[in-house]
């Protein structure tokens, strides 16, 4: 606590449990739709993410904790290949989509990132009109018909509570606006293209309280159709919204289990440790 | 101290400012001084008679029309080579790319040649492929010269661009190229400076077209013919001994500052118009 580095280190000499035994979740979850097997990933040959194995749970939110740097964001990315576009990073392992692992060589990759909606840490509307910014998804996917289209956006404006704000002025440029706004655009524009997963980088941390109060609500109401899988750094939210939470530390899995468990009564002392807020 | 400190740096700032707007007022004050009373709505709408040199009659249209056509070509020419560039080595290749470091630094070689050798380079090029110094040489020659402006200044411009926008656009499921159609749009006020730097340079350059461009007291009808350029014909008319003749140079003078400041004006607008309306 005092010297925060000092026990970083000493936590290293912790053995860790066998990660295996640590896929607690699969005893308690019959229907599976993300699985994760032997997964490592290597930046550059330091060695981020440690022997992963994990399911994550259909139609919950699932929120992942852990210190800045323990390859959270590193292993939300690996879910829609966003690591793809960096040649430094190395994957190996298999993680299974809908039964399909999407490292493998004859899946599209176009076809996996459509299933992943991504909401990263701050919102990037696109350079065009608030119309357009939701319409690009389902346009570059194929969808042609005006009347589709407008039906889409319309749609789905209206499901992130947008659309009685800005009815005005859909046509106008997005970048103008409150960035609050801005978050419920971008993930109103990625539900257009009909995703099945949702991932969450931190996906409220540069929002204010309320607008962070809109996107929650929004994710609990979103979890009736879809997996959401959020990675957060704020305790208090995963125990909000959360229905189950994953630890992870330095690379490793190292306790997951359904919130009020989690919460209530970790097992691991380094869990216990991070909840007390002895590092961060 | 802290104070006087404040209050030196203060005048020095000030006095730089005043130098940059003095030099500028001079230098147009001269040039519309001399250059008015010769400037005539002959000077841009009829050719020169009695040639160049001595001829104090007729204008410089054939000088105005030639600039703009190489102008015109030589950026058809560089923006078609240098956007896709800078997208590639931007978005397609990997930010540690060897390629993309290599292609930077002969940019930066290149952006520091002078224009004489691309004059000069050009013009041999020219002799070794049979060709007289025409209009097509002219474009080709300017275009080589702006082409690492324009390519470097859109470069800085789109390294500047976050990463948050690329990923955006990937992980809705874009493709590179429907991706890359996105940010262009996102880039179009950078692309608009870039373009305008590369005007600046290449319209008011004599040494590029010298020998690749020629000059002649007509308009050229084909690709092949001669092309005046104004720089030129300031040049010409400047190292005249008659003094109408040098008072024309002037008035030329006028006329290429006022093109390049439609051109600016013009490229603004229409970056501004076009990001009202689609950004």
């Amino acid at each position: 606590m005092i010297i925060t580095s000092h026990r970083l280190q000493e936590n290293e000499n912790i053995t860790f449990p066998d990660t295996k035994e640590i896929s607690p979740l699969k005893k308690l979850i019959n229907s599976q739709s993300i699985r994760i097997e032997n997964l490592d990933v290597y930046i550059e040959n330091q060695h981020i993410l440690k022997d992963v194995n994990l399911i994550i749970p259909e139609k919950k939110i699932t929120c992942i904790i852990g210190p800045s740097g323990c390859g959270k964001s590193t292993f939300l990315k690996t879910l829609n290949r966003m690591h793809d576009e960096t040649p430094e990073v190395k994957i190996s392992g298999k993680i299974f989509v809908d039964d399909e692992n999407i490292y493998d060589n004859r899946v599209n990759i176009i076809d996996t990132r459509k299933k992943m909606g991504l909401l990263a840490q701050r919102p990037c509307p696109l350079p065009m009109s608030i119309f357009d910014n939701v319409a690009y998804g389902p346009r570059i996917h194929g969808m042609k018909k005006k009347k589709t289209i407008n039906q889409t956006v319309i749609q789905y404006l209206q499901y992130v509570g947008l659309w009685d704000e800005v009815r005005d002025r859909v046509r106008t440029s997005a970048t103008r606006l409150s960035i609050g706004q801005q978050q419920r655009l971008c993930l109103a524009r990625g539900l257009a293209i009909e995703p099945e997963y949702i991932l969450g980088d931190e996906a409220t941390s540069a929002l204010d309280p309320l607008s962070t109060k809109k996107i929650e609500e929004l994710f609990v109401k979103l979890k009736e159709k879809y997996t959401i899988i959020l990675v957060t750094h704020t305790l208090r939210q995963a125990k909000r919204i959360a229905d189950y939470i994953i630890f992870m530390y330095l690379g490793k899995i190292i306790e997951a289990g359904p919130t009020e468990e989690f919460f209530s009564n970790p097992k691991k002392q380094l869990t216990r440790e991070y909840l007390s807020g002895s590092f961060s | 101290m802290k104070y006087l400190e404040e209050k030196i740096l203060k005048i020095i700032m000030i006095c730089a400012a005043v130098i940059i707007l003095a030099v500028l007022l001079f230098i147009i004050s001269t040039v519309f001084y001399r250059g008015l009373p010769a400037l005539s709505l002959d000077m841009v709408t009829k050719l020169p008679g009695g040639g160049f040199y001595l001829g104090k009659e007729g204008g410089v249209l054939n000088a105005i029309v030639g600039s703009i056509y190489i102008i015109v070509g030589s950026l058809v020419i560089s923006i078609f080579i240098s956007v896709p560039l800078v997208l590639y080595i931007n978005f397609y290749l990997p930010a540690k790319s060897v390629f993309s470091s290599v292609i930077r630094f002969s940019l930066d070689i290149l952006f520091g040649i002078p224009s004489i050798v691309y004059g000069a380079f050009g013009f041999s090029l020219m002799i070794y492929l049979g060709l007289r110094a025409s209009l097509l040489g002219g474009i080709l020659a300017v275009g080589m010269l702006i082409m690492p402006i324009m390519m470097r200044s859109f470069d800085e411009i789109t390294r500047l661009l976050s990463r948050d926008l690329p990923d955006a656009l990937l992980s809705l499921g874009s493709t590179k190229y429907e991706m890359a159609k996105v940010i262009l749009r996102q880039l179009m006020p950078g692309l608009v400076t870039a373009i305008l730097l590369a005007i600046g340079r290449g319209v008011g350059d004599a040494a590029t077209v010298l020998f690749t461009a020629g000059y002649t007291d007509n308009i050229p009808s084909s690709l092949n013919q001669p092309a005046a350029t104004l720089p030129l014909s300031i040049f010409f008319q400047l190292g005249s001994p008659v003094e109408e003749v040098q008072n024309r140079a002037y008035a030329s003078a006028i006329i290429l500052t006022v093109i390049i400041l439609i051109l600016s004006f013009g490229a603004r607008y229409f970056s501004s118009k076009f990001s009202k309306n689609k950004i």
